[in-house]
């Protein structure tokens, strides 16, 4: 029956229209648009805040202005570190196209190899430093490429224009322009800028597109004024490693310090090492330098020690000054005593003390000009060895100075209550105790300031600050007279800078080494101070290990004395003793310090 | 023969498109005109934004547009009788061109779509949009309807074939649209409920075969339409920006050129698969919903034109390119809406891009031609 009827339907040609069917997909459209509609509605009116947040967020971001560092400068302004802006170059490897043909033209610019700079552009999608802090060139370079993706951000980058010669006390910086050594680790809260913020709109690559407004003004860093004198900071440089370069030394180190305010005015060291090249650069071992021990590091970290004050030494004979005041302060020694040191042999307990020369009976001045280790052993031996160990922390030995140089060293003076007599004596000619060559030019400055003690700047002051007494000044000249005979017709007569009046003291040390004392192995060192009549300056020059045949303080120290301070001399104008003496006193006020 | 209850036809009474001369000369349907010219102008207004003003953009936007109106005028003129004859050659000629793409295509993002003609290259599954529903219309219009299951099962041939074809290239919204063109064409001849449903329950049960059967990226676009926070910067960043750019608009939106999200360049694809997002950004709800009128009226009078059909040939074809129509923009914005997983499926008339707006006239151009070679007949 149905068959039929369909049969007589198709034969009139009467289409089938399924009207179910077009309100089925009619209604199927309806609710198709109902959700589009609904889905609008609910990101559009229900979650417009939340959403326009998260967009803004987006879009809206903080952005930090870099601000400079303080300068670093000597005493006269001379900059010793500067921070100068530098492009560093960053991808945003997400928007970048990293082909072959891209990655190798961005590899030949930057000079590094394009597997690696695949690798670090697969490190993080966002962000990557391709090369931070690159030269002008290379930024110009990088420009022109004009890379999707890569950009050139400011960064500042630490210059050090006076190299090596300040390496070790200026210090220096990470990339980050963080203090990490010396002067800029010490002073960095001083020295480090606050980076601003602002309020910018970035675009999705990362372009900032306007800046809408300044949260907060970035402030440099405050500048530094130190108390080093660069020309007498360079004149001690070169004539130190001239002095162990000659004597195939290991190391040296020298300090000059203004007798008159306690300011360094140079502080040197050799090895050194350039701040300004690349850290492995740095640490690169010098195959010349033969002193570093048996250690297999290709790494030579020993060149970044800032030796004058972080190294400790046996002060050997340069100590015989200091044990001959003590006495005298202590009343039990006479300035024109004759004390006897025939023999040239002592026995103290079961040790004996020795010296090169068989010198007979001499006066306490030959002792010192001489050296001779008997008469500082007697002499010694007169104190309670209690005076004569508070002395030594009078002076300022065992404990750090003012200098609030990082990682100072205090030095090692052992309790009296620990001394035996022999260690008592061993103490009167430096050997027992240990110091740094900025405590020894510390200890002589008291001579040079007719017995008063100031504290180490290496900051500039603009007044002396208060002193301590330490020793009275009839003794404190007494032994600056002796300290003259010691250069006029003692061990250093090097140390003479022609015009002036030095006084001064070597000191030859035997090098501790475990069990004892080596034989061959000397550190030899040199302390003076010029004019003798008024002192000025004081030098201390310590060589480490000279091993040219030359080992004594008054061979290889001495002279490294008198060349600088015959150019500091002529630096300061200062007007030479004979002419001060003969009460031409007129010349010398025309100097500056 | 039609209830005047239905809402579709309200519309037959005014059928101004019969009133007009010189459109008439032309075989042009004016309200289907108005409402295409009407999108294109609303689409460049937009793509202007999208595309950060760029001037060069709208020309070449302008171009393709000039080309497929001049395709869609010469679709209109071609009766539909001819069309009928020259399906299944067309559908033939397609299949091999398909066949050819997987053997020697070329390669472009990832896919093998093309097939070079020295000339120029050309895209067979865009030209299968068409020819699938022609072939299934024709197929089924050969015998009386409803179709018998032999029937149904040689369409569904016609229809799966092309559409693994281009799955296998891979180019899942194309595929997508062909199938639906010849399933809706197919549903209209009126193959019972009883097969609808069991083919509805057949697609669940495959379900798990088919998730098999993608590839990794195509899972992980469904895995991150379920939870696209799970991965904000790498699969779900399309999705996460799309949606803060709706939200951006509010109601009213940012106003035109002020959307930030498409211009800082926060939103992928902003002026292609994506510029749905730019107009919620910059017109807001409003402009969602105005834009959404102009698609439903333009469906609406093509639905229009399929009723009043005097074939089922044309009848099946009219109503497949439709709501062919209605899936394109329905994907698109679900797409971009969240509603359904990242395909490539542009904009239809709007997103900027060539090959799909082609198609899309000359679809339009056929439904023209279906309603203006009607022969008058009594009532």
């Amino acid at each position: 029956m149905a068959k039929v009827k369909k049969r007589a339907r198709k034969e009139k040609r009467v289409i089938p229209t399924y009207h179910g069917r077009r309100h089925f997909l009619f209604g199927l459209m309806l609710v198709g648009f109902s959700l589009l509609i609904w889905r609008s509605f609910e990101r559009q009116i229900l979650e417009t805040d939340f959403l326009q947040d998260q967009g803004e967020a987006r879009f809206l971001r903080e952005k930090v202005i870099p601000a400079y560092r303080g300068v670093i400068t000597d005493r006269h302004g001379e900059i010793l570190a500067v921070s100068a802006p530098m492009s560093s170059v960053i991808a945003t490897p997400k928007d970048m196209s990293v082909d072959d043909k891209t990655i190798g033209r961005l590899a030949k610019v930057l000079k590094v190899k394009p597997d690696a700079l695949q690798r670090r552009l697969a490190q993080n999608r966002h962000y990557a430093y391709l090369k931070r802090q690159v030269k002008p060139d290379m930024a110009a370079r990088i420009e022109a490429l004009d890379i999707e993706g890569v950009r050139l951000e400011t960064e500042y980058r630490r210059f050090y224009p006076s190299g090596e010669v300040t390496a070790h006390i200026v210090g220096w910086t990470d990339i980050d322009e963080v203090g990490k050594e010396g002067m800029e680790l010490a002073y960095n809260e001083w020295l480090s800028p606050v980076a601003g913020l602002k309020r910018v709109i970035k675009d999705g690559r990362g372009h900032v597109i306007k800046n809408v407004e300044s949260i907060k003004i970035p402030e440099p860093g405050q500048h530094l004024a130190l108390s080093i004198d660069l020309r007498f900071q360079f004149l001690a440089y070169r004539e130190l490693k001239a002095a162990v370069e000659r004597h195939q030394a290991c190391s040296g180190s020298a300090v000059i310090l203004d007798v008159q305010t306690g300011e360094v005015l140079a502080m040197v060291n050799r090895p050194s090492y350039n701040p300004n090249a690349s850290r492995r650069q740095v640490l690169a071992r010098d195959r010349r330098a033969g002193c570093i021990g048996k250690s297999r590091s290709k790494l030579d970290f020993s060149k970044l020690r800032n030796r004058a004050v972080v190294d400790l030494f046996e002060p050997g004979s340069t100590i015989k000054p200091f044990v001959v005041a003590a006495a005298i302060e202590a009343g039990v020694l006479k300035a024109n005593e004759e004390i006897d040191v025939s023999g040239a042999r002592l026995l103290v307990g079961r040790h004996l003390v020795r010296d090169s020369h068989d010198y007979g009976l001499i006066d306490v001045s030959t002792v010192i000009s001489k050296s001779s280790n008997v008469g500082a052993s007697k002499i010694a031996l007169r104190m309670e060895g209690e005076q004569l160990w508070q002395f030594f922390v009078d002076l300022g030995f065992g404990e750090r100075s003012e200098s609030l140089f990082p990682g100072e060293a205090a030095g090692q003076l052992p309790h009296f209550t620990n001394w035996s007599k022999f260690e008592q004596a061993a103490i009167a000619y430096g050997y027992g105790l240990s110091v740094t060559t900025l405590q020894l030019a510390q200890a002589y400055s008291i001579f040079a300031t007719d017995g008063v003690r100031r504290p180490i700047s290496l900051i500039r002051l603009d007044e002396a600050s208060e002193s301590i007494r330490v020793i009275q000044p009839e003794t404190a000249r007494l032994v600056r007279a002796m300290l003259e005979r010691v250069v006029t017709d003692g061990t250093a007569p090097q140390a003479a800078v022609a015009g002036y009046r030095v006084a001064g003291k070597t000191g030859t040390a035997k090098k501790s080494v475990s069990g004892g004392y080596a034989d061959d192995r000397y550190i030899a060192a040199f302390v003076g101070m010029i004019p003798a009549s008024a002192p000025r300056l004081v030098m201390a020059v310590m060589v480490d290990e000279p091993s040219a045949g030359e080992f004594y303080g008054g061979q290889v120290a001495a002279p490294v004395f008198s060349k600088v301070m015959s150019g500091a001399m002529r630096l300061l104008n200062e007007a030479p003793d004979q002419i001060r003496a003969s009460g031409t006193r007129m010349a010398a006020t025309g100097g500056q310090h | 023969m039609i209830s005047t209850s239905s809402p579709i036809n309200e519309l037959r009474r005014s059928d101004p498109g019969r009133q007009q001369g010189l459109l008439t000369g032309l075989h042009l349907d004016l309200p289907l005109l108005t409402g295409l010219i009407l999108l294109c102008g609303v689409g460049l207004m937009i793509l202007y934004s999208a595309g950060d003003q760029d001037i060069a953009l709208i020309k070449r936007q302008l171009i393709r547009l000039a080309i497929a109106f001049s395709v869609m005028l010469v679709m209109a003129q071609i009766p539909p009788i001819h069309l009928r004859r020259w399906s299944p050659w067309l559908f033939g000629i397609g299949l091999m061109m398909l066949a050819a793409v997987l053997v020697i295509g070329e390669v472009g993002k990832g896919a093998q779509r093309w097939l070079n003609l020295g000339l120029f290259r050309f895209q067979p599954s865009e030209m299968m949009k068409l020819a699938v529903p022609m072939m299934v219309a024709w197929y089924l219009a050969e015998a009386r309807l409803p179709p018998d299951k032999k029937r149904i099962a040689i369409t569904a041939i016609f229809i799966l074939l092309p559409t693994l074809m281009i799955a296998k290239q891979p180019d899942l919204g194309t595929a997508l649209l062909v199938a639906s063109a010849g399933i809706f064409a197919l549903f209209l001849a009126g193959i019972r409920w009883r097969l609808i449903f069991g083919f509805a329950t057949l697609m669940a049960a495959l379900g798990p075969l088919i998730w098999y059967l993608m590839r990794p990226y195509q899972q992980q676009r469904v895995l991150t339409l379920l939870d696209p926070e799970s991965d904000p910067l790498g699969a779900g960043y399309h999705i996460i920006q799309s949606k803060i750019a709706i939200g951006s608009g509010g109601l009213y939106g940012k106003g035109w050129l002020n959307g930030t999200q498409s211009h800082l360049e926060f939103l992928p694809e902003s002026s292609t698969d994506f510029i749905f997002a730019v107009l919620a950004e910059e017109f807001g709800l409003v402009g969602i919903i105005m834009l959404l009128l102009i698609y439903f009226l333009i469906i609406l009078r093509g639905l229009y034109i399929a009723t009043q059909a005097q074939d089922t040939f044309c009848r099946l074809l009219a109503g497949a390119i439709t709501l062919v129509f209605f899936v394109y923009l329905f994907v698109n914005t679900g797409m971009v809406t969240g509603l359904l997983p990242v395909v490539g499926v542009p904009l239809p008339l709007v997103s900027y891009g060539g090959t799909s707006l082609v198609t899309i006239m000359a679809g339009f151009g056929i439904l023209m031609a279906i309603h203006t070679h009607r022969k008058l007949l009594p009532t």
